[in-house]
């Protein structure tokens, strides 16, 4: 609260004179565009203006003086000198201190690390600086989603370089990561579902200190989040054989950027990765296949419960308990799955065993739903026989009872 | 021939009649007659004795269809949380090495009063009360 | 079947049953083209009974607090032997008893039953029509599900909307300032106690009415028999008509059984008062109509809100209609024929209109 009380009151003291804004907010075109842009700017809320980056005295209304080399004017920053002009105060820990305590102060060192970095050192003015990721003149903070560094913005900012082939075509670097991973399930999570916690460029490849995992350390990357896979990985018998391959763990088989959702086809039909290097009778291959065929066990065991289930449940059963039986097994499928990372079919059996006893129960409460459906209609159709029947005598009394009305009347 | 159309008339009358009235009757006596598990919902649940929980161990208890995570903290204290991570649905366990509650699935941690600490959980876990009966460990809903 | 059997002498010696039998041979039903409309006052009837009795079995497992009113439903759902054919027919049999509570109403309309002396067995009929919406709305939310919350929420809203008093209302109604377990509390009261009451001393006097005032004809079938000089056909109200109302309460109960076993009622997700309401959340059917009205007014109209017109609106409407009888009829004692049957199809045509677009926007 005082805080805040204090950036109020300094932003208006200082924000009283600015004459840069002032002036180029009724200029025109290219001139006029940062003065405009400039109001959704996160440092305008923290008193700054464009002479902290471009120099200049932002008192002075004659242009003379505000824009006056001897005042410090540079005009338009080159890019090369970008990095540096930030860091000035992004990497001066005492002052960011001022304003916001708890931000990072390392960005400017991390960058200098970067692919980015080192090229834009030797000189290479066509990488990403600063502002091409973060904007300019309208920087946002992070969680702002309007900011091209949001979580579910970060991958088209990387992509406006990375998936142009006239501009990477230089570096040799394909362009195809964009497109793969707005394939990916990671995707999916980000974009559909809205879970921002799923992986983007920078959750892989850092952000400012950018660069692509190294092979031997992939398995550990996507351990950050999937850490049961990679534990069995790295006990299995593939980690040491890719180590020495120098093929990039979890990579060989998933994919890096167009990361599909795992199934039975990757272990065993036309489209299986364990074939392209296991023969089919090889002690591989049969792994592999014996772990498709206890992973599809249990998915269709699960898939009969589930279709039972649904069937009851559309014809007004209550199968809620049932339904929620099913939800465990589904549990014992992903724990299955997990398993295949041991790459021992013995792993993978136990999950499945463990399912199978639920799927099994869980059929048989389906099935007792239906039976149960059949009774009460059963029970209907011998209750409306008793009525219909009633019926027909009442209707029969009626016309007897009618008829010696009339009989009296007309006799 | 009036004699048959009459009795015809009353068998009609009389057997539909009671056997449309036993068909209502029926259900309703078997309604009110009590069903072997007498009680409708599960406000408590027994979560086994106090010896069979050592400090700084963790344990699953089924409450209703969900599962529950039973804590014993190293302090002594019973703390009890819905097992079922708020990311996507795991369910989650007690870690002993490091006394936190963690997710297999995609590494979501929370502490002992139910807070996220890391990873992609969004939300806190729902917290149980835990009271001890005597030796007997019983788990029930908050207020 | 002409000899009395001794208990029912005993009976009749005890209760003077004589005068009632006496009643009961002279009362008589008119026959004519609109008679089928004379059944729906006894099926309404009868679908109250079937829903004290259902109501009354389900009291002996429903818990009316929020931590139990949802499981004890699924309860009787699925542990209970029958529950799902007691629950299934007291809610559909709700939905059947208001069915037939405004046709009733609308019959009465349209063969003038509502004249003179009739006009105090048309307001209370009225008053029992809005007791029966009074428990449909009451009963609604006691199985405390997502949609039954959302519907009192959206409800208890509008009764908040009424100039004035509106505040105090929906505190009344909702036993506090949000609906929560006070709201179910007070439903509940309100649903086996207060309503049922009501409804009793109502329905006594309704049917005394009936009874006193015999059932009425529709004028032109009074014309039609005096121009051919005969008298207006009468059936036996015993036991003929009441041959065929026990047909039609038979029949009754056979869509009810059949209603109950083929499509059960659903128990949904248990309310979460803390959850954001579910888009598409609307009320019963019977409040469609004005419930879609108030989603048509803009928010305001000229100076006034729009729901407060919307409201105003109904209230005029209602008044309107309360008053039938009265304006039915000018001052020289002639009938607006026109003006009662231009009003009945117009209400008609807009509460189906209404409901329907209410049901499917």
């Amino acid at each position: 609260m005082k805080r805040a009380l204090a950036v109020l009151v300094f932003t208006t003291s200082v924000s009283a004179a600015d004459t840069c804004v002032e002036c180029h907010s009724v200029l025109d075109g290219n001139l006029q565009a940062p003065a405009k842009a400039f109001s959704n700017d996160v440092h305008s809320r923290f008193g700054l203006s464009c002479a902290d980056c471009h120099g200049g005295d932002r008192t002075a209304s004659d242009p003379e003086q505000s824009m006056s080399r001897a005042k410090g004017f540079v005009g338009k920053i080159p890019r090369t000198a970008i990095p540096e002009r930030c860091g000035h105060c992004h990497s001066d820990a005492a002052f960011m201190q001022k304003h916001k305590p708890r931000q990072r102060v390392d960005q400017l060192a991390q960058y200098r690390t970067s692919v980015h970095g080192k090229r834009l050192a030797a000189g290479d003015t066509a990488v990403a600086t600063c502002i091409d990721c973060h904007s300019v003149h309208d920087i946002r903070e992070t969680r702002d989603p309007l900011s091209p560094v949001h979580p579910l913005r970060l991958p088209e900012t990387c992509a406006r370089c990375h998936a142009d082939a006239g501009h990477m075509a230089k570096y040799k670097l394909p362009t195809d990561q964009f497109a793969g991973y707005r394939k990916s399930v990671h995707w999916e999570a980000l974009a559909q579902r809205g879970d921002l916690s799923a992986p983007s460029c920078a959750s892989c490849h850092g952000n400012h200190g950018a660069q692509p995992p190294d092979v031997a350390s992939v398995a550990a990357v996507c351990g950050t989040c999937h850490v049961m896979m990679e534990d069995l990985y790295k006990g299995s018998p593939h980690a040491p054989v890719f180590a020495s391959m120098g093929a990039a763990g979890c990579v060989v088989c998933h994919g890096n950027h167009e990361i599909k959702r795992p199934g039975i086809g990757m272990l065993a039909g036309p489209n299986a990765v364990c074939s392209q290097c296991h023969d089919s009778d090889s002690a591989g291959g049969k792994a592999a296949a014996e772990m498709a065929r206890q992973i599809g066990s249990l998915d269709k065991a699960i898939q009969k419960s589930d279709q039972v289930l649904a069937v009851a449940q559309q014809s007004g059963m209550e199968v809620s308990e049932a339904l929620l039986r099913q939800r465990e097994a589904k549990e014992a499928l992903v724990k299955a799955a997990v398993a295949v990372h041991a790459f021992q079919p013995a792993a993978v059996q136990k999950p499945v065993q463990e399912g199978l006893a639920i799927t099994t129960e869980t059929f048989r409460a389906g099935v007792s739903a239906l039976n149960e459906r059949r009774f009460r209609r059963i029970g209907l159709g011998v209750s409306l026989t008793a009525i219909l029947i009633t019926m027909l005598g009442l209707w029969l009394a009626i016309r007897a009872i009618d008829g010696r009305k009339h009989d009296r009347e007309t006799a | 021939m009036e004699q048959a159309r009459r009795s015809l008339l009353r068998w009609l009358l009389g057997g539909g009649f009671s056997a449309s009235i036993i068909s209502f009757l029926y259900p309703a006596f078997r309604f009110m007659s009590p069903p072997e598990v007498p009680e409708a919902s599960i406000n408590e649940v027994s979560a086994g004795k106090v010896q069979d929980l050592k400090q700084n161990q963790g344990r699953i208890v089924k409450f209703g269809n969900l599962p529950v995570l039973l804590v014993h903290t190293s302090a002594g204290e019973w703390r009890a949380f819905s097992a079922v991570c708020t990311h996507l649905n795991c369910t989650v366990q007690f870690r002993e090495s490091s006394s936190q509650i963690w997710c297999a699935c995609h590494n979501g941690l929370y502490n002992l009063n139910g807070q996220v600490v890391s990873g992609p959980p969004p939300r806190p876990l729902d917290e149980y009360a835990v009271h001890i009966r005597g030796d007997e460990v019983v788990v029930s809903r908050r207020a | 079947m002409t000899e009395t059997p001794q208990t029912l002498a005993w009976f009749e010696e005890r209760l003077g049953l004589a005068s009632m039998r006496k009643f009961l041979a002279h009362k008589t039903v008119p026959v004519h083209a609109g008679t089928m409309w004379y059944y729906f006052g006894g099926i309404t009837l009868f679908l109250f009974v079937i829903q004290v009795l259902t109501g009354t079995l389900l009291l002996l497992y429903y818990r009316p607090s929020p931590g139990e009113a949802y499981e004890s439903v699924q309860f009787i759902m699925t542990r209970v032997q029958f529950g799902w054919l007691v629950r299934s027919v007291h809610s559909w049999s709700a939905n059947l008893m208001i069915l037939s509570a405004f046709i009733h109403m609308f019959s009465v309309v349209f063969l003038r039953a509502f004249r003179r002396p009739r006009e105090l067995t048309w307001l209370s009929g009225i008053a029992l029509l809005g007791l029966a919406l009074g428990f449909g709305f009451s009963g609604y939310l006691l199985p405390w599900n997502t949609v039954s919350y959302f519907a009192t929420k959206v409800g208890t809203d509008m009764a908040a909307a009424v100039p004035g008093v509106g505040h105090y209302i929906a505190r009344f109604l909702r036993g506090g300032n949000d609906v929560g377990g006070a709201t179910l509390t007070r439903f509940f009261g309100f649903h086996v106690a207060v309503l049922p009451g009501l409804t009793t001393l109502l329905l006594l006097a309704h049917l005394a009415l009936v009874q006193k005032h015999g059932i009425s004809a529709p004028r032109w079938a009074e014309e039609e028999y005096e121009r051919k000089r005969m008298p207006l056909p009468q059936m036996p109200f015993f036991p003929n008509f009441f041959l065929r109302e026990l047909m039609a309460w038979y029949a009754a109960l056979g869509v009810l059984g059949s209603l109950a076993a083929l499509f059960p009622w659903e128990l949904g997700i248990k309310a979460d008062p803390f959850a954001p309401a579910p888009a598409g959340i609307r009320p019963e059917w019977y409040f469609l109509a004005p419930f879609y009205t108030l989603k048509l007014i803009p928010s305001h109209v000229w100076v006034f809100e729009g729901e407060l017109v919307g409201l105003l609106g109904f209230g005029l409407l209602a008044l309107w209609w309360v008053a039938l009888p009265f304006w039915a009829v000018d001052r020289k004692g002639i009938e607006r024929t026109r003006w009662v049957t231009g009003a009945g199809v117009l209400l008609i045509a807009y509460l189906t209109t209404f409901s329907a677009l209410g049901y499917w926007r």
